[in-house]
Order: C-alpha cells, then sequence, then structure tokens
C-alpha cells in the first residue's frame, strides 16, 4: 500500500485515522476525462476467510463516510450504521470481512475537490471534474480488486449507497452474488432533482463560496452549506416524525419572541444540524455528490429499459423500502421489482411499516433487522461463506 | 425439513421437476422451499405479510411482499412454467383478473381452495342457518379473510368463463388422501373438502 497523500493539508480526514490506497493509473469518466491518479480512503471490519468469499462491501449516503462504525474521528460520534454493523449484528464483523469506502468526490480521504490534484499540486476544487454514481463504484471495484477479492458476498446501501448497489449489480453482476437496495430508486426523481438544487443554490448564493476558490481564500461558505443541509435534513424526516420530536415546542422560552430568532424547538434543531454539518463535510464534495445522484438513471443507461440493464443477471437481490419515506417513496422500489420481475431475476423485496420517514434505513427498525439477517444469512450459506 | 401439509404436498407432487414456479401468496416458502430441495424447482414467490416474507427470505427463497391483485401486471408472458395459488384465491379482491393474469404469465396454473360446496359446509347453512364455520374455514363471517368462497362447480363454471382448460381436478381429504374427479362431478362437489384444479390456455 502506497501512502499517496502528497498534501493532506485540507483533507477533512484526520492524519492517520483511516486506510488510504492509492493508484497510479488514471480513472477514466463517464464524462469522458480522467482522473489522473486515485485515491480511496476506506475503513476495514472482521477477517478476509481463506477463500476470499465472506467480503460485504458497504456504501455511505450523500453525507456518510466510511465510518459506519466509530468512534468519528472528527465528530466523536458513533458511526452511522451500528445498528446494522457489528458483532452479532445483520452484517456480523464476526463472520463477514466488512469494506466501506469513501465515495470518489467525498472529502474523507478520497480523491475529491478537497484533495490535492497532482498535476498543480493545489486542491482541485471546481477543477474536480464532475463525477457519475458509475465512476464512484469504478474507484470502488480498484479497492475490492485491490484487497485481492474477485467476488463480493455482498453489496448493501441505502439512500445514494443503494443507487451505487445497483450501479454494482448491472456493471459488475458477476462479482457480487447478492445486492441490497434500501430507501433508493433506480433514478432520481424530478422533485429530489428540485431539491438538490435549492442547496446548491444556497452553496453558490454563499459570497464565501468564494467561486469554489474558498480553501485558498481562507475562507468557509458556512451558511450555504448550512442551509442545503437543513433543506436536505427536512426531507430525510417525515411530518409524523417531525411532529413527534418537536410538535410546536417553543425553544429556552414560554412565549413567542416576535422576532425571527428560533422561536421553536424544530427551527433550533434545524440550525444545530446546519452548524454542525459544517464541521465535517465539504461544501464543494456536496456540490459533486448532489450532481452525481442528480445524473443517476439506470434505464437511461441501459437504453431506456430498466429492466434490460437487468437482463441476464444471477445476482441476488434485496429491496427494501419504508412506507413514510417520501424522497425514495416505495414506488421508486416497486419500479426496480417490476423490472427485476421482468427478466426473470432474483428478487426479494420488503416494504416496512415506519413512520420515520426516509432516515428509518439508518435507525433501529426490527423488520428491517430481521430481513437483512434473514437474506445474508441465506446468502452465506448459498455460497458457503461466513460460517 | 419437516413435513409438507398435506395440501401443499398434493400440490408439490403435480410440479414438475425444474420448473420454473411463481407461488402466489407463498407463506413462510415452505412449499417453494420443499420444491427446491427436492424437484430443483427454480421458484419466486409473493407475499402480503413482511414477518413471513421475512421467513422465507431466511430460507433462502426470493420472494416479494406484494399483492397479485395488483403486482401481476408487471410479468411478462410465460415467464414461469407454473403458477401456484394455494388456498390463496378465496382471499383475493378481483380473482377472475388475477387468474386471467396468471394464465398470462404462466403455461400453467394450479389453485387450492376450499369447496363451499362440501355437505358440511351445505348442512350447517340448511340446518343451523348460520354462516358455516369448520376446520377448513374456521373464520366467523365478520372476521373472515375468504370474500370470495366458491363451490367446485362455480369453479368450473370460471374456468369455463375465461376459456381455461381444466387438465386435471383432484380432491384432498384432511388426511392427505387423494382422488381425481372431473370437473363437471357433483359428488365431488359434495364430497371434496378441498378441491385443487390445474388449468391452463
Amino acid at each position: 500500500m502506497t501512502e499517496a497523500r502528497t498534501n493532506p493539508d485540507f483533507s477533512l480526514l484526520p492524519p492517520g485515522t483511516g486506510q488510504v490506497q492509492a493508484f497510479d493509473a488514471p480513472l477514466p469518466l463517464e464524462n469522458g476525462a480522467e482522473l489522473p491518479a486515485l485515491q480511496v480512503a476506506y475503513q476495514t471490519w472482521g477477517t478476509l476467510n481463506d477463500t476470499r468469499s465472506n467480503a460485504v462491501l458497504v456504501c455511505h449516503a450523500l453525507t456518510g463516510d466510511q465510518f459506519v462504525l466509530g468512534p468519528h474521528p472528527i465528530t466523536g460520534k458513533p458511526g452511522w450504521w451500528e445498528e446494522i454493523v457489528g458483532p452479532g449484528k445483520p452484517i456480523d464483523t464476526d463472520r463477514y470481512f466488512v469494506i466501506c469506502a469513501n465515495v470518489l468526490g467525498g472529502c474523507m480521504g478520497t480523491t475529491g475537490p478537497r484533495e490535492t490534484n497532482p498535476e498543480t499540486g493545489k486542491p482541485y476544487g471546481l477543477s474536480f471534474p464532475v463525477i457519475t454514481i458509475g465512476d464512484m463504484v469504478e474507484a470502488q471495484a480498484r479497492l475490492i480488486e485491490a484487497l485481492g477479492i474477485d467476488r463480493l458476498l455482498a453489496v448493501i446501501g441505502g439512500s445514494m449507497g443503494g443507487m451505487q448497489v445497483l450501479d454494482w449489480s448491472t456493471r459488475y453482476p458477476d462479482r457480487a452474488a447478492s445486492v441490497i437496495c434500501i430507501a433508493s430508486a433506480a433514478q432520481h426523481t424530478a422533485q429530489n432533482i428540485a431539491f438538490h438544487e435549492v442547496g446548491r443554490q444556497a452553496i453558490l448564493a454563499d459570497p464565501n463560496w468564494a467561486d469554489g476558490d474558498y480553501l485558498a481564500k481562507g475562507t468557509l461558505p458556512r451558511k450555504g452549506l448550512s442551509i442545503a443541509r437543513m433543506t436536505a435534513h427536512i426531507t430525510y424526516l417525515s411530518e409524523p416524525a417531525i411532529a413527534r420530536k418537536f410538535g410546536r415546542n417553543l425553544q429556552d422560552k414560554d412565549e413567542l419572541s416576535f422576532g425571527f430568532g428560533a422561536d421553536f424547538q424544530v427551527e433550533s434543531y434545524l440550525r444545530h444540524q446546519g452548524s454542525s454539518f459544517v464541521e465535517r463535510f465539504d461544501a464543494n464534495s456536496y456540490l459533486y455528490i448532489t450532481r452525481a445522484m442528480d445524473y443517476f438513471d439506470l434505464a437511461a443507461s441501459a437504453g431506456g429499459q430498466l429492466a434490460e440493464a437487468f437482463r441476464g443477471s444471477a445476482t441476488r437481490f434485496c429491496l427494501i423500502s419504508f412506507t413514510s419515506d417520501w424522497l425514495f417513496p416505495t414506488e421508486e422500489t416497486r419500479r426496480i421489482v417490476h423490472a427485476l420481475n421482468a427478466v426473470a431475476g432474483n428478487v426479494s423485496f420488503v416494504e416496512i411499516q415506519s413512520d420515520k420517514g426516509h432516515d428509518a434505513f439508518l435507525l433501529d427498525e426490527p423488520v428491517m433487522v430481521d430481513t437483512l439477517r434473514g437474506f445474508i444469512d441465506a446468502t452465506a450459506k448459498n455460497e458457503g461463506a461466513g460460517s | 425439513m419437516t413435513a409438507l401439509r398435506p395440501d401443499l404436498k398434493a400440490i408439490a407432487d403435480i410440479v414438475p421437476k425444474s420448473a420454473r414456479v411463481l407461488d402466489i401468496g407463498c407463506g413462510t416458502g415452505d412449499l417453494l422451499a420443499y420444491l427446491r430441495d427436492e424437484k430443483s424447482v427454480d421458484g419466486r414467490g409473493i407475499e402480503l405479510d413482511n414477518k413471513r416474507v421475512n421467513a422465507a427470505l431466511a430460507k433462502g427463497l426470493s420472494v416479494i411482499q406484494g399483492d397479485a391483485d395488483q403486482d401481476l401486471a408487471g410479468y411478462p408472458a410465460n415467464a414461469f412454467d407454473i403458477a401456484i395459488l394455494s388456498q390463496t384465491i378465496q382471499a383475493m379482491h378481483r380473482p377472475k383478473d388475477v387468474l386471467a393474469d396468471l394464465m398470462r404469465v404462466a403455461d400453467a396454473t394450479i389453485v387450492s381452495f376450499p369447496n363451499f360446496g362440501h355437505w358440511r359446509i351445505r348442512a350447517a347453512l340448511a340446518f343451523k342457518g348460520r354462516m358455516p364455520v369448520t376446520r377448513n374455514l374456521p373464520n366467523r363471517w365478520y372476521d373472515t379473510p375468504n370474500i370470495h368462497l366458491c363451490t367446485v362447480a362455480d369453479f368450473s363454471a370460471l374456468c369455463d368463463e375465461i376459456a381455461a382448460n381444466v387438465e386435471g381436478a383432484i380432491a384432498i381429504a384432511p388426511s392427505g388422501a387423494v382422488r381425481s374427479f372431473q370437473p363437471g362431478s357433483f359428488a365431488a362437489n359434495l364430497t371434496a373438502e378441498t378441491a385443487i384444479f390445474k388449468i391452463s390456455k
């Protein structure tokens, strides 16, 4: 393994807190350009078995990272999927070798707008090419190959992670025995593109964004990135979840202020979500990754018919959606199920009753836990892995 | 492997080896797992209840949570050799449409259902004047999921109506004893507690 982090000054990944794999060969991108070099920051848990058949790749969501299990090196908080991954959990680190890599374009050590462009010696900033979900998968595939794994037992992820999972299933159907796609879709809907556009415009409108050059200018688009996060965060919840958590309760006061401070708890909560996000996420990464999601359309890349994307695949699919998820509604998952049915795919699907909205996939949802445990155990048994 | 319920065993016996099978209302997947293990069947299931779907997934089966009333339209024609509707048709909202869909997606369809023409049921209604509650149909009228009960004669008539070819019909006793009958048989309509039809286009 090469230590390739030539200029870690701007990287958000604190030195010595994770593994980084460097690749000297250029990475061709879907937009026709290529990255001169690639580095992928990742974490692993568990042990790869002798037959290298027990590897599970976890794909993180838009604002997630490789720290599936904590503590997070910046926030000190638990990892984002400790409900699902760990000893005795459905993705059992006592049985499986679990890998999670920061996505291409991310800001936790994988090549992205904050990392150094080897051709200029400066951070890429807006000179970073526009990347796609498929490009993210290509970067992951290089890592998996470097780890000596020909075939993954499972590729799993929620939301944007689910998009990567679907892309894996069509790009490398022989390299994944099973794929698990949670609260996701085969294409980003117009409404979701619209929400992303609001977030991006908030960043672009912040003078401290400095046309993307804030690292050189020594500024930080706190307001813009924070508003982007606040808007997005609302879409991750549901009306009942917000009502239960906050109602119309006032924040640290007994009566309305007749001003524009944070009178309501929900306002205070969102402001906190926004301001804490700025500490651990990069504004340009947010632009690039939201764009990659917007561009995702698996049917379009298969000639217009989603079913064609899956034709001939022997991979086992498990799809999960949540009743109150209005960002990635069940209907989107059903489209994938129907497409797989149309080509006789090996597909399982569960819609889980939950009022927690899109974020349900990150929370303790017992039916989801049971579904994942049953599916992954059966796959491992089938593949003779992880016993 | 635990023993298969007698009516499921009777269905399994008429499924050809290595067939592609779609089981509607597959429950926890007992039949599909048996068919996979004993007859090398490539099976898929549809089930409404997500706990049952999970139990089926844990058996390594491919099952989707869904409603045959709505989900069958997405399947292409002749995708399966055999479709199975085991003790499910009487709970469907549009049984005739579902049968038509199944005839489209599968070369043959196996349907099992409780025969409402059985003499015990007739007797319950005739002599007690109450909706029958039997070991086969244990629910009372107000809490039954069975909204479209029919007799063997009714089902035979429906097959005629949708131009389905009845390849075979069998009656199963609670003991598991199986006997074939002619679809129009007056006696079978009186004595079959559970009937199984195999129909095709």
